[in-house]
């Protein structure tokens, strides 16, 4: 029997979740090894590691790799050097809060690099065991990482509740797969795709439940409704940066295996049309009229991500090329806006987040007018106002519903935008009209790596707005295969 | 003779199933699932598969569980307590199992073909060799990265053990 073994190329192919890991690692024996006062070490390797990751994946060649577990194309490669570049401004945003809280742990780090390795994995899965193996490493990690500061209770509630609804979602994922795969009798998603399209396909029905029990799990992980009740939880009590880093990454990586399945799996998914359709209409409707009633702004921030699901999702409704570059598109104006804008939340929140309630942010034009600039365009930016990412992102997003005839989606989606502009809008008049509250306390200019994060994520949103074409043209392309 | 064996594990092994929800006691439970896993070795032995049936006898009967029943007796859990079921649960729950049961019949109809009933002892390749080979070839980048899953459950329980972080 010819033993086979991957060539060269193949490892530069996996050569950023290679490095990632390496990093990963490497903190963690420092940490052993290290005293204490080397602690501040910990940030800039991990950054070195992420951008030595973003080059590896921007450089690597397309193809498959290890027995075709892995597939690197075009998507593939957006979605990874996303997630990198994610998992690279929640770390800026990051470590001038984990010195505040007294927690600047070489875990923290090594966690956020893990879960970019998972992501990176889930992004070019072309086989359902490797999309299984990535999503539980980007979840396990989430987990963890939303419960860090383990002596704070709101930290332990977000744990704990993402723990059990999230293990819940894994296993109806995993039972879908075992269907696909009794059904196909592969895990490969190729020769899945070949089955489906064979004479020989299993029936539509049967396939159709084993993708809709996939599907459960993925809606979960990107907070669609009806599995969004645990986002604002977790949001709020998770730690402000790493819900910066939940509502980008592992969401991103989710969407990008959500339209690899539409892909691959033909008419089966395109049976599920009505059920996405549904789903982004509910996502849409509850996350922007709970996000209307909320008076603290990282639960504000969770219900909008909700609604914003809910946005992706109509792209992925419209299960076309053009979708899949809007969902692409859309996923990387989103994750700069969001984590943008949980950056600033970071900053204001102060020791131990006392500061998230919205009247916090009052007159803070006044306070800090550089930030409340910032987060002003984040917040235009996620209402979808012209010249900025979000604008271009719902676009192509219509734009693609529109030519696969999704009318009524179309129009209720525009509907909803209009809704969610008015809590945008709120917080925005209440930072530039309002006066500072009694209680407010001195607020100090933010740390220069939280800085870099901030203006990073707001050049992002306004090339993505000014020149949608340099990542739009990527996108299609990288969509047309 | 074969299938009658495969009949009677079968049984055992959906009657600890079932047990192992209806139990009120965290121990009770914890032993119908060993039965479950035993019994769910035999059935992969009778196939042919004798190197997941030890693998399964040795990893989950008996590593994992005897880590649940440390876990349950170190945190001395008690008898479940029930809230009020929601009354919608209590209605459709047993017609969406019925469902379900339903559409698992429909799909082994689908996958078996007609007539063609399983052959005991047709299948061979499930020998240390065979699965060791596959293991480091065709699935070994998810072996590995199963690796990375493993450390970062590790990782995950010395931050949420920790006395303190600084």
């Amino acid at each position: 029997m010819p033993v086979s073994f991957p060539a060269g190329v193949e490892y530069l192919r996996i050569l950023p979740e290679i490095i990632l890991t390496l990093a990963g690692v490497l903190i963690m024996l420092l940490e052993a090894v290290w005293s204490d006062q080397r602690r501040t070490v910990f940030a800039p390797i991990s950054l070195a590691a992420l951008a030595a990751a973003l080059w590896a994946a921007m450089a690597s060649s397309y193809g498959p790799a290890f027995s075709s577990m892995l597939a690197i194309g075009g998507s593939a490669t957006f979605f990874r050097a996303l997630v990198i570049v994610v998992g690279l401004l929640a770390v800026l945003a990051s470590s001038e809060y984990l010195t505040r809280e007294r927690a600047n742990g070489a875990e923290y780090y090594a966690l956020i690099l893990f879960s970019v390795v998972g992501q990176c994995v889930m992004v070019a899965a072309n086989d359902l065991l490797m999309v299984f193996v990535g999503l539980e490493i980007a979840s396990i990690a989430s987990y963890v990482l939303a419960g860090y500061l383990r002596d704070d209770p709101r930290n332990n509630e977000a744990a704990l509740k993402y723990f059990l609804l999230g293990s819940f979602a894994t296993a109806f994922l995993l039972y879908g797969v075992a269907w696909m795969y009794g059904l196909t009798g592969s895990t490969n998603l190729s020769i899945i795709r070949e089955v489906l399209l064979s004479s020989g396909a299993p029936s539509l029905g049967l396939t159709g439940v084993a993708a809709a029990l996939i599907f459960v799990g993925l809606a979960f992980k990107i907070s669609a409704a009806p599995f969004q009740i645990w986002a604002p939880d977790v949001y709020q009590g998770a730690p402000a940066p790493v819900s910066a880093f939940l509502s980008a990454g592992p969401k991103a990586a989710a969407f990008a295996v959500l339209v690899i399945f539409m892909v691959h799996f033909g008419a089966t998914a395109e049976q599920l049309q009505p059920v996405l359709w549904a789903c982004a209409l509910a996502s849409m409707v509850i996350g922007n009229f709970a996000a209307i009633q909320q008076s603290n702004i990282k639960r504000l921030l969770a219900y909008s991500s909700i609604a914003h699901a809910g946005y992706v999702l109509v792209a992925v409704t419209a299960n076309s090329e053009i979708g899949a570059a809007a969902v692409m598109f859309y996923m990387a104006a989103y994750a700069l806006t969001n984590i943008g804008a949980f950056a600033v939340v970071t900053h204001v929140a102060r020791k131990g987040e006392r500061f998230v309630s919205m009247s916090d942010f009052a007159g803070l034009s006044r306070r800090q007018p550089a930030m409340a600039a910032m987060l002003a365009l984040f917040l235009l930016s996620l209402i979808g106002v012209p010249l900025t990412g979000g604008f271009f992102g719902k676009f192509y997003i219509f734009k693609a519903a529109l030519d696969s005839h999704l009318v009524w989606l179309t129009v209720l989606g525009l509907l909803n935008s209009a809704v969610a502009a008015y809590y945008y809008l709120r917080v925005l008049v209440l930072m530039y009209f309002h006066e500072p509250g009694e209680g407010a306390e001195e607020l100090p200019a933010a740390g220069a790596s939280l800085q870099i994060a901030v203006y990073a994520c707001a050049i992002g949103t306004l090339v993505l707005g000014i020149l949608p074409d340099w990542v739009l043209d990527y996108a299609s392309k990288a969509a047309l295969k | 003779m074969d299938a009658l064996l495969f009949m009677i594990f079968a049984a055992i092994a959906a009657v600890c199933g079932i047990n192992l929800v209806i139990q009120k006691h965290a121990i009770s439970s914890a032993l119908s699932l060993v039965g479950v896993m035993a019994a769910l070795a035999a059935l992969y032995l009778l196939l042919g598969g004798e190197f997941i049936a030890a693998a399964q006898l040795v990893v989950y009967a008996g590593a994992i569980m005897v880590l649940f029943v440390f876990v349950i007796m170190l945190l001395n859990a008690g008898v479940e307590r029930t809230t009020r079921r929601r009354p919608w649960a209590q209605y459709a729950g047993v017609p969406l199992l019925l469902v379900l049961f339903g559409t698992v019949a429909l799909l082994v109809q689908e996958i078996s073909p007609a007539g063609d009933n399983v052959i005991f002892g047709e299948f061979t390749k499930g020998t240390p060799l065979d699965v060791g080979r596959a293991l480091f070839t065709t699935y070994l980048l998810p072996f590995e990265v199963t690796s990375v899953l493993i450390l970062i459950a590790i990782l995950g329980a010395i931050v949420l053990a920790r006395k303190e972080i600084d």
